[in-house]
């Protein structure tokens, strides 16, 4: 059946995450002909250590993306999930698995009303979420009475440990972000929820018109991002072993910067949460690397300004070119 | 004689003030192509939406083979074999056109990847949407690329398929070939008779009269609310079809009658 299947570089080529990938290969290559530390198995681990936390965010925003929404609450739900987990199993002397489920049932609550405010009274997911995003940093802090929970018991702290990979030191929590990236790709997909997701993204009309449900999809959307959110607070609280108050106040900026490189398109409906993966990776890498060449932190948030304008361009220049 | 597939009697829909459909009736038999035309607010419209579950009548009674049903939305008239076809939303842009033939009604693998895992089966849909689009005579490449690549007569051939494919009962097509060129336009009349050859009635809205005179077996006449004349198009002229339309003519025992003098003086017909 000649007809059926395209042909392997056609396919290629319309993937998206391409030109994300050789930008990434290039800076890679780059970075270890220039500094002799970049390439090894210890320095890579750091880097995926460096990005999971913004990177499981960019999950669920690249989710939240595709429907052609927004997601600007995604650090502060966090930092409020990690306030939660922490302060409870330390002040509340709950079970510390209690506290973490309790963490992620708070974060994915968040997202819920994210997702009713969005699909009941038609509000745009900027607003809702620019919204959300002071009230839950108020929250953070008059929960937290803007202390840093210390001492925690060692179960929410499991994730930052490291089991030896071919001699180098990998923490669980970057397997855990790296399994939810393939969990999420998976079912992006190859399941009819996934597809429902795109086309949601491509058209709300055209889907609902198909006969999906398209208010309790967004409404999901949104919920399961908040649950994702959760696990980012699980991976930032093993990651620094404390309860911070003050934590991700820049993330939701950083994951959207992750989801845009990734070459999804803000516009909806298309896009790969692998690209997404590549998208944290290369500002992780553009970091790590400059960090070792000595040149100025400044620079790296130059680069990565610049290589997010230049990624929404390409966006915008082959929708245009697909009129 | 015979009982039609779809039918409709005294459908009253207001909205606040405006009385979008007056006491309408519809009556299409298996196996037409019925054209339903009106002019702009004659409730074309919303006929179609009674039709299709998009909204509900406040008085009248649908039948479905004779026998009276009632569609709460849309999704509950397809389970009754209704499938619509829409101008310009008709598909979703990104995705493939095997994807969108099966969109909201995806196949799973077999066993417990598809129950457990959810897993789709890629390959079955892709091999039946060939099927499908083949049926119709629609040549395409590849059903895996994205329907955004695809000229306005292929996705609007692409929305054709999806819906013949689940319609057991009736097609209804809300101005398939408005944004088409001449050409397109001409490959979509070319599936609706293929449709309509495999026996499946099909109810064309329509503002372009020659596609109407082209294709349709009978026309339904729509103006102010209500059905003002079913008529085999052999019978008339296109000329005095739109008179009927407009109300410059009338039909009286199976013959038009001048309804309005002026107004049927103006486009000649008197």
């Amino acid at each position: 059946m000649a007809v059926i299947e395209a042909t392997l570089p056609r396919r290629l080529l319309s993937t998206p995450v391409l030109g994300p990938l050789a930008a990434l290969l290039a800076a890679c290559a780059f970075f270890s002909l220039n500094t002799d530390q970049f390439l090894s198995g210890g320095n890579f681990s750091l880097i995926i250590q460096q990005v999971m936390v913004v990177g499981t965010l960019a999950i669920g925003q690249t989710l939240i993306i595709l429907t052609a929404g927004i997601d600007l609450s995604n650090g502060a739900i966090m930092a409020f999930g990690g306030i939660v987990m922490t302060k409870l199993a330390v002040d509340g002397g709950l079970p510390p698995l209690l506290a973490i489920a309790a963490g992620l049932a708070v974060c994915a609550a968040f997202g819920l009303v994210n997702g009713l405010l969005v699909t009941r009274i038609s509000l745009p997911p900027f607003i809702v979420t620019l919204g959300m995003l002071n009230v839950v940093f108020a929250l953070t802090h008059i929960y937290s009475q803007d202390q840093t929970v210390t001492e925690l018991p060692p179960a929410l702290t499991y994730l930052g440990q490291t089991f030896q990979l071919g001699g180098t030191n990998v923490t669980y929590g970057s397997l855990v972000a790296i399994l939810l990236f393939l969990l999420f790709a998976y079912l992006l997909g190859q399941t009819a929820w996934g597809r429902h997701v795109y086309a949601l993204g491509n058209s709300p009309e055209v889907a609902r018109l198909t006969g999906i449900r398209t208010q309790r999809l967004t409404v999901g959307v949104y919920t399961l991002a908040g649950l994702v959110y959760g696990i980012a607070a699980l991976l930032l609280v093993s990651r620094t072993g404390v309860g911070d108050p003050q934590a991700g106040q820049t993330d939701n900026l950083d994951s959207i910067t992750a989801v845009v490189l990734g070459g999804t398109s803000l516009f909806g409906g298309r896009g790969l949460v692998i690209g997404t993966l590549i998208g944290a990776l290369i500002v992780g890498v553009f970091r790590n690397g400059l960090q070792l060449m000595g040149v100025p932190s400044i620079y790296q948030t130059l680069i990565t300004g610049v290589l997010v304008i230049l990624a929404v361009t390409v966006d915008q220049l082959s929708r245009r070119r697909n009129r | 004689m015979t009982t039609p597939v779809l039918q409709a009697r005294g459908l009253v829909k207001r909205y606040g003030q405006v009385t979008a459909l007056d006491g309408a009736d519809f009556d299409l038999m298996p196996g037409e192509v019925l054209a339903v035309i009106g002019d702009n607010g004659a409730g074309k419209t919303s006929l179609i939406k009674v039709l299709t579950g998009a909204v509900q009548p406040d008085e009248g009674e649908l039948l479905l083979d004779g026998r009276p049903v009632r569609f709460r939305d849309p999704l509950d008239a397809r389970k009754h074999g209704i499938e619509t076809v829409y101008q310009d939303l008709a598909v979703a842009a990104s995705l493939d056109i095997a994807t969108n033939m099966f969109l909201g009604r995806e196949l799973r693998k077999p066993g417990p990847l598809g129950r457990i895992f959810r897993l789709l089966d890629k390959k079955r849909m892709r091999e039946e949407s060939a099927k499908h689009m083949a049926d119709l005579k629609i040549g395409l490449r590849s059903l895996t690329q994205a329907v955004e690549t695809l000229s306005g007569g292929q996705r609007q051939g692409v929305a054709v398929a999806r819906a013949v494919a689940w319609a057991s009962h009736v097609v209804v097509m809300d101005e398939p070939t408005a944004a088409l060129g001449v050409k397109e336009s001409g490959q979509v009349l070319d599936m609706i008779r293929r449709v309509r050859d495999r026996g499946l009635p099909v109810v064309l809205i329509s503002h372009n009269m020659p596609h109407v005179f082209e294709i349709a077996d009978r026309i339904h006449v729509q103006r102010l609310g209500r059905r003002v004349a079913q008529l085999k198009p052999a019978d008339y002229g296109m000329a005095e079809v739109v008179a009927i339309m407009t109300g410059a003519l009338q039909i009286e025992q199976g013959r038009s009658v001048v309804a309005d003098k002026d107004a049927a003086d103006a486009i000649g017909l008197s």
